[in-house]
């Protein structure tokens, strides 16, 4: 026996380190999140931690001494451009302060409209800043670690963007620094809408690094050149900013009935350097400035329809401020709604609930009052990519507005942007609903 | 004498030792440059691996080999989204073979160097896979073309790279 042990020393060694290996990966992948023994609080191997926070000093020094002479240089080049440069600015100023002064009014549009839908929305009131240290190193695996973590108030599950458009999600968080996964890992999905057609899909990373929707009919029609914007539906990425524009769309011969629709990113995700993490998210009533008070349809209804029961003065108040009936009235075909807020019963909470569903955790109203009465934020911006393809999502016969882009509070250079903080970065939200198409027929995601 | 050694000059079974900070420092210094550099050429290039390699064919010790194989994918796993083991496991056995191989074969002539290289890169990526699909439910694509090219430009590498390394190789 001893002799046996002698003679095959090193196949047997390999064999125990291997079987360790095996286990240790078994381990991680059977067990779930949070429980893992020698984990952090956050699920995070210990391993993991102790590499990445012993490399991390060290990145943020090569990386701070590289930007260092680059801006440098780039600063003197600059320079010699100024003048030049500086006159195209200030034509171009102008020019955006005509086109602010149409936004604005199209802005108070929506605004009003909301109002009549209670249309509550999730806006971004937070970022953090945060340079890229490092890559995964690997085409298996498409990660990047930023030089922010948990002392800046990064989260797992926290989504990271840059003006250009969505970039991944934090995946795990260490103390100084947060590794974030890409939309183009295999492991990734968002939810997204193409903007022209509505249709709602997942974009999923593929094996190769490539932006994937696949569970899209084949009868439907997409062309490539569309503009894919998120949907909201996965509770991280808001609503309405940019993933990318469709590239190709051919049928999958391995998953029959579906597309295979190939997505190029919007963001650059092999020269991504500075990128925004979205660390708090505002629920945010709108309130129309000077429109019309709203005015509840059932309160309307009990005024022109005999059979409503009146309205109880000590049940709880509702959004336009007046109390609510005791039962529910459903208007049937051929009630007589005109026009304006007596448009508001023929719309279903199933339909109000599907407009809003790309909010974030929008609530219904309806069920909600004393969510509605909450006061709006102060000082909230012009509109928000989610106002603004709220606005899209209008119950009346949305006209079709021209392609604009609508500035979201997102600063870089701010750690506690609050709403209407000037922006500096302008992630790209649109807002675009399709002619001769209500927007708010978005199809239900399959 | 044993016949595989008999084949061989003496420089050929000579077993290297090398001083600690160049053990440590090396394959650190491959695992940051991995992460550190975002260039194209780092997609294909897998610097932790061909430290691996230089380290367990200089020792010709596979226990060694194998421990540094598995230390360096571990670390390397770290960087990854994956479940840590998946290079380690990779590496473990690109180690211990690399070992072995260099009791038996010359590995100290450029060409060798080159095969050597090319032949471990294919197999690191092979055992990676196997793992990754069988053990871990991943969906890995195996592309032909890119992983030729891959060990293409890492058997290049090697033979400049471990040049480089011979330099830090201890002599009695």
């Amino acid at each position: 026996m001893e002799n046996f042990f002698t003679r095959y020393k090193n196949p047997l060694a390999l064999m125990a380190v291997l079987f360790i290996q095996v286990v240790a990966l078994a381990t991680q992948v059977k067990r779930p999140e949070g429980a893992k023994p020698g984990a952090t609080g956050s699920g995070t191997r210990l391993i993991r931690v102790w590499t990445v926070t012993a490399f991390t000093p060290v990145e943020k020094v090569f990386v701070s001494t590289g930007r260092f002479f680059r801006n440098g240089w780039r600063n003197y080049a600059d320079l010699r451009g100024a003048r030049q440069q500086n006159k195209e600015l200030q034509d171009e100023v102008a020019r955006l302060q005509m086109e602010q002064v149409r936004l604005k009014q199209d802005a108070d549009q929506a605004r009003r409209l909301q109002t009549l839908l209670d249309f509550k929305e999730k806006f971004i009131s937070k970022t953090v800043a945060a340079q890229v240290i490092a890559f995964s190193g690997t085409e298996q695996s498409r990660l990047i670690t930023i030089d922010k973590g948990s002392r800046d108030g990064i989260k797992a599950d926290m989504a990271v963007i840059t003006p250009d458009g969505i970039v991944g999600k934090v995946k795990d968080v260490f103390k100084l620094s947060s590794q974030v996964l890409l939309i183009n890992d295999h492991d990734s999905g968002a939810g997204v809408i193409l903007e022209n057609s509505r249709l709602q899909g997942i974009v999923k990373g593929t094996p190769l690094g490539e932006l994937q929707i696949n569970d899209i009919m084949s009868d439907e029609k997409v062309e490539p050149g569309e503009h894919v914007i998120t949907s909201g539906g996965d509770r991280i990425y808001p609503k309405g900013y940019s993933v990318g524009t469709v590239i190709a769309s051919t049928p999958d011969h391995e998953n029959d009935p579906f597309l295979i629709i190939k997505i190029k990113p919007e963001a650059d995700l092999n020269r991504l350097e500075e990128v925004l993490v979205i660390t708090d998210m505002a629920d945010n009533s709108r309130t129309a400035s000077n429109g019309p008070e709203p005015m509840r349809a059932a309160d309307i209804l009990s005024q022109r329809l005999p059979s409503v029961p009146k309205v109880d003065p000590n049940a709880p108040k509702m959004p336009g401020g007046v109390p609510a009936p005791k039962a529910s009235p459903t208007p049937t075909k051929g009630t007589p709604l005109s026009a304006g807020t007596e448009q508001k019963p023929a719309m279903s909470s199933g339909q109000a609930k599907s407009m809003a569903t790309g909010t974030l955790g929008a609530t219904s109203t309806a069920n909600k009052p004393a969510e509605a009465k909450k006061p709006s934020s102060v000082g909230q911006p012009a509109a928000t990519p989610a106002s603004a393809t709220g606005a899209a999502a209008t119950p009346a016969k949305p006209k079709p507005t021209p392609k604009k882009s609508v500035t979201p509070p997102v600063s870089p250079d701010s750690t506690t942007q609050q709403p209407g903080a000037a922006p500096t970065a302008t992630p790209k939200p649109t807002t675009t609903p399709a002619p001769n198409q209500p927007a708010n027929q978005e199809r239900p995601p399959r | 004498m044993n016949s595989s050694v008999s084949l061989t000059s003496r420089e050929e079974i000579e077993v290297h030792r090398f001083s600690w900070p160049v053990s440590i420092g090396i394959p650190l210094l491959a695992i940051f440059l991995q992460v550190f550099l975002n260039q194209s050429l780092m997609k294909v290039l897998d610097l932790p691996l061909l430290v691996t390699i230089f380290f367990a064919v200089a020792r010709r010790r596979p226990i060694p080999g194998m421990i540094t194989g598995a230390l360096i994918g571990t670390l390397q796993d770290a960087w990854t989204g994956h479940p840590i083991g998946l290079f380690g496991i990779a590496k473990t056995i690109v180690g211990y073979l690399g070992s072995s191989l260099g009791v038996k074969v010359d590995v100290d002539n450029p060409g060798s160097r080159f095969l050597m290289t090319f032949a471990f890169v294919l197999i690191h990526r092979f055992v990676y896979m196997a793992i990754s699909l069988q053990l871990v439910g991943g969906s890995e694509a195996w592309i032909w073309s890119h992983m030729l090219l891959s060990a293409l430009v890492n058997g290049l590498a090697a033979v400049v790279l471990f040049a480089g390394l011979d330099k830090f190789k201890l002599r009695n």
